[in-house]
């Protein structure tokens, strides 16, 4: 059992014929992912990656031919959240968008949208997610990953990779790892990962890495709990990042106290969830309470 | 990315949002003339001069002055400009004056405080209003947070018209015929600017019963500037730390801080937790820098010349993890680099994830100085070692 995707799942990549999607597509494909078809707008007919995989100028065009459970995004910050918009229109169920640089107006559009919607989005401004050992949708490397019992959630790409290794490494191994994004406004929040990872029995404890900026690991914290009876191991970056700041990602700026590293980790632990104390320490921290 | 005073009345002003008028100054020889100037367009006898730069606490740091004579404006026209305003907000090391905004002066009646701003909580556009303006408003939020009222707007559920009635009945400001125009025009200049804040303040009432935006403070979203022309000329580069500035030539993501630990990291996340961790082994960070997804020879490179450009330093933590970009290759990134470069610091390096065994193998073995290490923990340790 996995969350989210399986290897099942039909992927669909939307700007495959530009750099990185080729790149990134290929990787997916060599990975194990069910990857159908791809889109680029203009460039329908031709074919893409040594698979020859079919591009499509839409994606209404591409579900003519297939049953698309999922998208990924690798579309310029500027045009990406009409990559979304037209994905929701879709009716596609798993959106992923890997972009970085959408502006916050344009996300507050696409927010909007899936409110109205059944699809649930990732990201944007992540890695994607990976179900070891069956198929990943975005950047994550697969190789770091072994299947397992742990799900991994995080703000952040290489803080992702970063957990997964050594979840891995002490010999847990994971379920899905999800990174969720950097920005301001992203479609899933921690709490709506954390409800996957409830439903799913194969998951028996949860890495949840935040940073500061927002307060969606407090509200996560307090949604634990009360809802969810699973060991959660938690990391918070940016202890010692300064205030006012844009600290690389979009989204971790303090603006007031309650976003700072400090504050989160105090609510955190106030709520019952472990807390890593530094990162090199998320592995062992959950190692130590699952053979509790 | 932030802007000037006088940069975000005109964003205002392009919206009919009525602001107090007035002029800027870029160069002394300018002053007199620009005095007379606004003296006799607005029929304002006295003037205000202030400081334009992209701080706060302007006021409290000698940077505007209330001038009733042209003696007195000029006097303080001459002292505010080239300045070395301290604020609260500038650092010790102060900011230069360079321009300045000479205006007319109002005759005051009340000062409110306003902003707009997106609440990431609720996932929508907030007024943020206070009957006590011209003050901190953090304070005032701290102290009486009853007195600061926000109506939010999200097109679902609150429709701006109600948020908008919501702040005029706050404010008092029921009896005012032109208050719900202005304020749907500030939203609208807020929403098409692309601004990540807008704040006035005060937003003040004057004796002769108009609402005027007297002062305004706008931060702009960046990855939006490609649409706003005008907006992007408005980008003051002297306004920026000189290294933060170079390294974002180099597409590097760096922030100077005030330790003596050179940290080069790829992600942001994984950049912020190596300078926690420095700092739990009792190191302070020197930077944050993010060299982003693909750590190859100019990336780092690069990297070690913004750092080092900060005397501070006294060793620099390489930390990657090498996803889709394998560690091996890194690592000869690193070597190459370093030889290039002819370092006098010491280099602590931890190459985590794809080859990470081969690429430590190369570093261990080649005849240039470096100290490797396998965990971010033993690299930390290393690394603070170095400068104790």
């Amino acid at each position: 059992m996995s969350i989210l995707l399986n290897e099942k799942t039909s992927i669909l990549v939307q700007g495959i014929t530009g750099s990185e999607g080729l790149f990134h597509t290929q990787q997916m494909l060599d990975y194990g992912s069910n990857v159908v078809c791809g889109v680029t707008p203009g460039k329908g007919g031709e074919t893409a990656t040594e698979n020859n995989l079919p591009v499509f100028n839409s994606i209404e065009e591409a579900q003519n031919e297939f049953l698309i459970d999922a998208t990924v995004i690798f579309v310029p910050p500027r045009f990406a959240a009409n990559a979304i918009l037209e994905a929701i229109n879709q009716n596609i169920g798993l959106i992923v968008c890997i972009s970085e640089g959408i502006p916050v107006r344009d996300m507050k559009k696409v927010k909007s949208a899936l409110d109205n919607s059944s699809s649930t989005l990732i990201g944007p401004n992540c890695p994607g997610l990976i179900t070891a050992e069956e198929s990943k949708i975005g950047i994550t490397p697969g190789f770091i990953c072994k299947k397992g019992s742990i799900g991994i959630l995080s703000r952040s790409g290489t803080l992702t990779y970063e957990a997964i290794d050594q979840i891995v490494n002490v010999g847990l191994g994971m379920t899905t790892a999800v990174g969720i994004g950097g920005d301001p406004i992203i479609g899933s929040s921690m709490i709506d990962i954390l409800k996957h990872f409830a439903n799913d029995d194969k998951t028996k404890g949860v890495v949840m890495i935040g940073e500061i900026g927002g307060s969606m690991e407090n509200e996560a914290a307090e949604w634990i709990k009360d809802n969810f009876n699973k060991p959660v191991v938690s990391f918070i970056a940016g202890q010692t990042a300064p205030k006012g700041k844009r600290m690389g990602h979009a989204g971790a700026i303090i603006s007031e106290g309650s976003e700072t590293a400090d504050a989160k980790i105090k609510i955190l632990k106030k709520c019952g969830v472990s807390v890593a104390k530094t990162v090199s320490e998320i592995g062992e921290t959950m190692l130590k309470i699952i053979e509790e | 990315m932030k802007i000037h005073e006088f940069q975000a009345k005109e964003l205002l002003s392009d919206y009919n949002v009525p602001i107090q008028r007035g002029y800027v100054v870029y160069s002394s020889n300018e002053i007199e003339k620009t005095i007379e100037k606004v003296q006799n367009e607005f029929n304002s006898d006295a003037v205000v001069v202030k400081a334009q730069i992209h701080a706060g606490g302007r006021g409290k740091g000698g940077g505007v002055k209330f001038c009733s004579s042209t003696e007195s404006a000029i006097e303080s026209a001459n002292k505010i400009l080239g300045m070395n305003l301290i604020t609260h907000q500038t650092g010790q090391e102060g900011k230069l004056v360079n321009q300045i905004l000479i205006t007319e002066a109002l005759d005051i009646e009340k000062e409110f405080y306003f902003a707009l701003m997106f609440d990431r909580a609720k996932n929508a556009d907030v007024f943020i209003v206070s009957t006590e303006g011209g003050v901190d408003i953090e304070e005032v939020a701290e102290k009486t947070p009853d007195k600061i009222i926000k109506a939010w707007v999200d097109n679902d559920i609150h429709p701006l018209d109600d948020a908008v009635n919501t702040i005029i009945e706050a404010l008092g400001l029921n009896s005012f015929n032109d208050a719900f125009e202005i304020f749907k025009n500030i939203y609208n200049c807020y929403l098409n600017s692309d601004c990540n804040l807008l704040e006035i303040n005060p937003l003040v009432i004057t004796k002769d019963q108009k609402i005027i935006a007297l002062d305004a403070k706008v931060d702009i979203d960046s990855n939006a500037l490609f649409r706003q022309e005008k907006i992007s000329k408005f980008h003051d580069t002297s306004e920026e730390d000189p290294l933060e500035l170079k390294a974002s030539e180099y597409g590097l993501n760096y922030i100077k801080l005030d330790g003596n630990v050179g940290c080069m990291v790829n992600g942001a996340g994984l950049a912020m937790a190596t300078m926690d961790i420095v700092k739990h082994h009792g190191g302070e960070p020197a930077n944050f820098l993010d060299v982003g997804g693909a750590a190859n020879v100019d990336t780092i490179k690069n990297g070690f010349k913004i750092i080092l450009t900060d005397p501070n330093v006294k060793s620099v933590l390489i930390n990657i993890f090498g996803g889709i970009v394998r560690c091996d290759r890194v690592a000869n990134g690193v070597i190459q680099a370093v030889k290039e470069l002819n370092l006098n610091v010491g280099v602590v390096v931890r190459l985590q994830g794809t080859n990470a065994k081969i690429a430590k193998k190369i570093l261990d073995e080649s005849d240039i100085e470096l100290i490797s290490a396998e965990t971010i923990d033993e690299a930390a340790k290393k690394a603070v070692r170095l400068v104790s």
